[in-house]
């Protein structure tokens, strides 16, 4: 029985179901269930966060300049860009104005995140599905330095012998047995693609990022004090700037502020010389898979980040743009506004809570978190032991953001198409470039690999942003500003009595909201709105489906047992469970089960 | 003891893991903290409250010899049961079995510094079986949290073993959770169950609750 949707999707779930619980390799719990046809084709997909989120309730009453440190906890990936929208949040409801210091110093802070999560989340968690690590034993090591010196001739470790030692590690690490972040692999499935050489290469890289990612924290670690949880400060940052003072410890200095820049340059470095080269290398061995694109080509949102002056975070002053585009229309960027109650709303339709009344939408600011667990009629298997879900009932623990009631896809791909169609300078240069190397259409974009071909060129691209931001910072200094915070109102006693406000960042993976209310000094309502709940979102009352499960239609498996190409797409989101759902597992089976019903 | 002087690691990290929001998830990093409250340590041990985090971990292990881990980990014994593991049990072990998310984090992490041949020496994961983990917002049970004295001195043992005296007093540190967030601000803090809603999903619950 097919079916179409309002945002223009036909859904057929006559197929076989195949179930893969839970997905891994990403922060969090989730379950996907999709039915293919007879070849193999993906007709109906179904994601679903398995886990309770409790967050909201944790808050409530407590101090808000407080709230960074407990939404720093939600998840284990985006500590810091949870903190600041925190801090966002708090002094949007109070007023409170932070200094120039304190915005550069974020935004280097926000971007070292944001361009640590591109690298890690390419390397470390999404490069398996087009990599193949055990055929990258197969190697040539002469070839591989051959190849890598073609397609990225600016990197220096490129000999023979430097990829001979890196088999040779991999070989012992592989026949140890422990195969550890290598074990859940279908490293026989023909959807893999690359030959040896490149497989090696592009192992050797992940090496090489792992390294690369230990430096490029330490911009969190000088700002924020420590790491892996940074202080965060409403008012500003809570690092006090000494320009001329000496050591390692205490103030900001130039010492320091010399180090900051040296990081800065790595992460240029790798951004240009390996991590673009190696998308664009790989990407050339999957150019017949063009799948994936779901949303992206329909409905994109962005709220913009990374202000270029304090305070002001109207939308032709973010490095990261803003705005929405609907139905498709590149022609015309729609501006968004978090504040206004028609636009973003969440439904809980097909999600396990309750508002008390069908097809009712809240704003985050009214927003409830009312759990209420029920399987339809049509699922199989027990509450604690589901088999199979019912698409047509309660089937989440994600609710369902709508923009002006459409679903959006959030993340890099969206902030890119949006930069591209209001013809953003970087943007549209390195797109441009990108689909002219690769001899590729603009629709191109609109796919899996167009979504982890934009996250390297934003990563790049942000690198050169954290410069700007870090000579801003170095001038202003030198012109006499050493403040880092306004304290005004840090007293409670200078609070109104009730106020509400709002913090918007982009966070690696996408648009990230908190809306706070403020009573007696404490906090009385908190909502966060984060991007795998845009991404993740299940049904509305209305039938639209999120951009997981648009992603996901169309596409052939090779083996519907294996399902790589699920993965594939799915961790091209780089989605984040953990702050949309609770953390939780049922049970403690570590292996993902895949049922083919 | 050990055989000789030259064996002993020099740079020891006392690593305490989890979530503090969800009840004894929160164990480990509880554990860190007593650690720092009760115990004044030499300035080549390390205490660090490391959450639920994954990688951003790795730096702190390389540049470690010997770890002591405190987590809270499904052992499938009694609640409150503590456990300890060593060496090449410890990834083993937590990978067969998880409970939250941070597992698999820290699992990866540790893997991770096999493959570049930077794990270290010695692990010693300090581990205690849980009483309840779906309380939102809530604290440690007494069950688990009257066990934090035992596993502090299975720690304190651990670094005789490794020639470091842990002598009573305290230990200064910036790695620790925010003062907010600090046990007994947190646990004083708790907005009450007719405001925030505080219990899982009913799958986590017997049917006759």
């Amino acid at each position: 029985m097919a079916i179409s949707t309002p945002n223009g999707f036909n859904l057929d779930a006559s197929g076989k179901r195949i179930v893969v619980d839970p997905v891994t390799r990403i922060e969090g719990h989730m379950r996907c269930e999709v039915n293919v046809d007879d070849n193999g084709v993906i007709t109906n997909a179904v994601s679903t966060g398995t886990m309770w989120r409790g967050l909201e309730v944790i808050v409530k009453g407590r101090d808000p300049r407080d709230a960074w440190a407990f939404v720093e906890r939600i998840c284990g990936v985006c500590t810091g860009t949870h903190a600041l929208t925190s801090v966002r949040a708090v002094e949007d409801a109070l007023g409170i104005q932070i200094p120039d210091n304190a915005n550069s110093i974020r935004n280097m802070m926000q971007l070292a995140l944001q361009i640590h999560d591109h690298v890690v989340h390419f390397y470390h968690l999404h490069a398996l599905d087009w990599v193949n690590p055990v055929n990258a034993l197969k190697a040539d090591p002469k070839a591989t330095s051959e190849l890598q010196q073609m397609v990225s001739p600016s990197h220096p470790l490129s000999s023979p012998g430097y990829f001979r030692d890196v088999q040779n590690r991999l070989k012992k690490f592989v026949e140890s047995g422990q195969l550890g972040l290598f074990k859940n692999g279908y490293w026989d499935n023909p959807a893999y693609k690359l030959p040896p050489e490149a497989d090696l290469m592009a192992t050797t890289h992940y090496l090489e990022a792992l390294d690369l990612q230990k430096e490029l924290v330490k911009i969190q670690t000088i700002f924020g004090g420590k790491n892996p949880h940074p202080n965060w400060l409403v008012g500003g940052v809570p690092c006090p700037i000494n320009i001329d003072g000496v050591g390692s410890v205490g103030a900001i200095n130039m010492e320091r502020l010399n180090y900051v820049s040296s990081i800065i340059d790595l992460g240029a470095e790798f951004c240009k010389n390996v991590y673009i080269p190696d998308v664009i290398a790989i990407g050339g061995f999957y150019k017949s898979w063009l799948y994936g694109g779901g949303l992206s080509s329909k409905a994109v949102m962005s709220y913009g980040d990374i202000p270029e002056h304090a305070n002001d975070f109207s939308a032709e002053q973010l490095h990261l743009p803003r705005g929405a585009i609907i139905n498709g229309n590149l022609n015309e960027v729609l501006d968004v506004d978090p504040r206004d109650p028609s636009q973003i709303q969440e439904f809980v339709d097909h999600s396990w809570y309750t508002y008390g009344e069908p097809g009712k939408g809240l704003h985050p600011w009214d927003g409830e978190t009312s759990p209420k667990f029920e399987l339809g009629p049509n699922a199989k298997g027990t509450k604690t032991n589901i088999e199979e879900l019912d698409e047509a009932a309660k089937y989440s623990w994600i609710k369902a953001p709508r923009w002006k009631g459409h679903a959006m896809e959030v993340g890099p791909l969206s902030r890119y198409i949006i930069g591209y169609a209001k013809g953003h300078e970087d943007i549209k240069g390195q797109v441009d470039g990108l689909l002219r190397t690769m001899d590729l259409p603009v629709d191109a974009l609109f796919s899996t690999l167009g979504r982890t071909a934009a996250r390297a060129l934003e990563a790049e691209y942000l690198t050169r942003v954290q410069r700007h931001f870090f000579d801003k910072l170095i001038a202003n200094i030198k012109n006499g500003d050493e403040s880092t915070a306004n304290v005004e109102k840090w007293d409670p006693s200078t609070w109104p009595k009730e106020c509400k406000g709002v913090g918007m960042t982009e966070a690696p993976r996408g648009a990230l909201g908190h809306w706070i209310r403020i009573k007696d000094g404490r906090i009385e309502n908190y909502q966060c709105v984060v991007p795998t709940t845009w991404n993740g979102s299940p049904r509305d009352a209305q039938g639209n489906i999120g951009a997981f499960e648009a992603s996901l239609l169309n596409t052939p498996m090779e083996r519907p047992e294996e399902p790589v190409e699920i993965l594939r797409t799915l961790h091209s989101f780089d989605p984040c469970l953990a702050c949309s759902t609770h953390v939780m597992s049922a049970d403690g089976e570590d292996l993902t089960t895949v049922t083919v019903r | 003891m050990p055989a000789s002087h030259h064996d002993l690691p020099r740079r020891i990290l006392i690593l305490g893991i989890g979530n503090v929001l969800w009840a004894d998830e929160g164990f480990g990093v509880r554990c860190v903290e007593a650690m720092a409250d009760r115990f004044a340590l030499p300035e080549n041990v390390r205490l660090l409250d490391g959450g639920t985090q994954g990688l951003y971990l790795l730096p702190f292990l390389e540049e470690a010899e010997a770890v002591i881990i405190f987590d809270a980990i499904d052992f499938g014994l009694e609640p409150g049961t503590l456990h300890v593991l060593r060496d090449g049990d410890v990834p083993a072990f937590m990978g067969a079995k998880k409970m939250s998310l941070h597992q698999t984090g820290f699992q990866e992490v540790l893997s991770t510094a096999q493959l570049l041949g930077r794990c270290p020496d010695k692990l010693t994961l300090i581990g205690c079986q849980p009483a309840e983990i779906e309380d939102f917002g809530g604290s440690l049970r007494p069950i688990v949290s009257d066990r934090i004295p035992e596993a502090l001195s299975a720690a304190v043992a651990e670094l005789a073993r490794w020639g470091v005296e842990a002598r009573p007093g305290r230990t200064e540190s910036i790695d620790l959770v925010d003062a907010s967030l600090a046990r007994a601000a947190y646990e004083d803090g708790r907005p009450d169950a007719a405001l925030a809603c505080r219990s899982g999903d009913e799958r986590f619950f017997p049917e006759d609750s």
